[in-house]
């Protein structure tokens, strides 16, 4: 195998800040030791590969894969679309993106979750697909709804669709959280708030994109992810203490 | 004005939430049967060579209370410490796993092969581990770390060797309870602290 490099360490700055008060569960569910910093290794810097054999048709349309095509979620519909590129501006293809979210009404098909909102009896909540050889992705489904949370006495996420992505290598995983133009809730979130740098947490928020919405069906939101990427280099000398 | 670098930072992370398992294992949020088949339901195959072996522990939060949330993946090289992919790997480890704490006791278990010894890019070997990420309501980004065992070799392993103060060493060593079965805690806070890794 090419030695590609290391990955480029994370810029924790950019990062939620793990302990954040106004995030009660983050209180107890964070370290208090600093982080053990070390280069990356072919542990961090391989990764699973999955194969399209193993994906069904309508993996990435969250509006029909819970009736397997036999009625449609209730909502608005949507097209969530975008690239996973690495920070060095390369494209990611083949890529696993998975995501999971509530239905309209803020209610999630999770045995845990209670709220009084109902499910939908079509609407399950979760996709998957591999980016393509450019880095596209693409999801159909519906906007995902507010819903209140037990945190502070009133507080209500906005809405939002969770992301995973893998990339190719195992340190480059990577979970987050895409919410919508204009949600006035965004502001207000005690998680949205993890993330200090403003700039940052701009780019979890995607933009109306009408160019993609198809006229009579969806309007689209564009949503690129960049993971990190490796640092190339003629040069390596032997770190200390390796 | 100097040159501009082209380059752009991570997109941030942000906590999987209560209900990660939708997502990412939705049998185990009791949507079964939604996909024809699940990412990283089993790290093996029939046929893997080398040691099966069973892993059980849970994750603790800073109370020592255990996490019923917490969502696991696992990532790991073969018997031969070879990577899915490299030359000569076996077709029959995956290496890649995810599982979750039960949602009533806390507990979870890995069932996998023992992996080999990796190289590094410096010659010398990592000892026989496995690498974990654990996401979960509550954790804003992802935490890793590793299992190693302590009937291997954890001499001169080049992670284990930066760990200053050595007796957290012990935290990233599963304890042998049995034939092939081994408990490996997590603690995310507090006495006894896991190592946590930025690699």
């Amino acid at each position: 195998m090419n030695d590609l490099g290391p990955l480029i360490p994370r810029d924790r700055e950019m990062h939620p800040e793990p302990f954040w008060p106004d995030y009660k569960t983050s209180v107890a569910r964070s370290p208090h030791q600093p982080l053990l910093s070390l280069e990356s290794g072919p542990s961090e810097e391989t990764g699973p590969t999955f194969g399209h054999s193993s994906f069904g048709p309508l993996d990435n349309n969250l509006i029909l894969n819970w009736t397997k095509g036999a009625a449609p979620a209730v909502g608005e519909r949507i097209l969530m679309h975008g690239r996973v590129l690495d920070e060095n501006n390369r494209a990611v293809p083949n890529t696993l993106v998975e995501i999971w979210q509530a239905n309209a009404g803020g209610r999630y098909r999770h045995k845990k979750d209670t709220y009084l909102a109902p499910l939908d009896p079509n609407f399950g909540g979760c996709g998957r697909t591999l980016t393509d050889e450019n880095g596209y992705y693409q999801f159909l489904t519906i906007r995902p709804g507010a819903y209140p949370w037990p945190n502070r006495g009133n507080d209500w996420r906005p809405m939002h669709i969770h992301i995973s992505v893998f990339g190719h290598s195992f340190g480059q995983r990577l979970i987050t959280q895409m919410y919508f133009e204009g949600d006035p809730l965004i502001p207000l979130c005690p998680i949205a708030a993890t993330i200090r740098n403003r700039s940052q947490l701009d780019r979890l928020v995607a933009p109306l994109d009408m160019a993609h919405s198809r006229r009579l069906d969806f309007l689209a939101y564009k949503f690129d992810i960049v993971l990190r990427g490796r640092r190339q280099t003629m040069f390596e000398n032997k770190p200390e203490g390796m | 004005m100097v040159q501009p670098l082209n380059h752009q930072p991570e997109t941030p992370s942000q906590t999987a939430g209560p209900y990660v398992h939708i997502g990412l294992m939705p049998t185990y949020a009791g949507n079964a049967g939604y996909y024809d088949e699940e990412i990283g339901v089993s790290p093996i195959s029939d046929g893997a060579r080398g040691e099966v072996i069973e892993i059980v522990g849970s994750v603790h939060d800073g109370t020592d209370w255990a996490l019923r949330d917490a969502l696991i993946e696992s990532w790991q090289a073969d018997s031969a410490g070879r990577f899915p992919g490299q030359d000569g790997a076996d077709p029959a480890v995956s290496g890649h796993c995810r599982f979750a704490a039960d949602a009533v006791t806390g507990e979870f278990t890995l069932r996998t092969v023992k992996p080999g010894p990796v190289p590094s890019r410096y010659g010398r070997a990592f000892a026989p581990h496995i690498s974990l990420w654990i996401v979960a309501r509550g954790i804003n980004i992802g935490l890793q770390t590793r299992i190693y065992f302590e009937d291997e070799d954890n001499e001169g392993d080049p992670l284990l060797a930066r760990i200053e103060q050595r007796p957290r060493v012990d935290t990233l060593i599963a304890k042998k309870i049995g034939e092939g079965r081994y408990r490996f805690d997590i603690r995310l806070q507090g006495e006894g602290e896991t190592v946590f890794l930025d690699i």
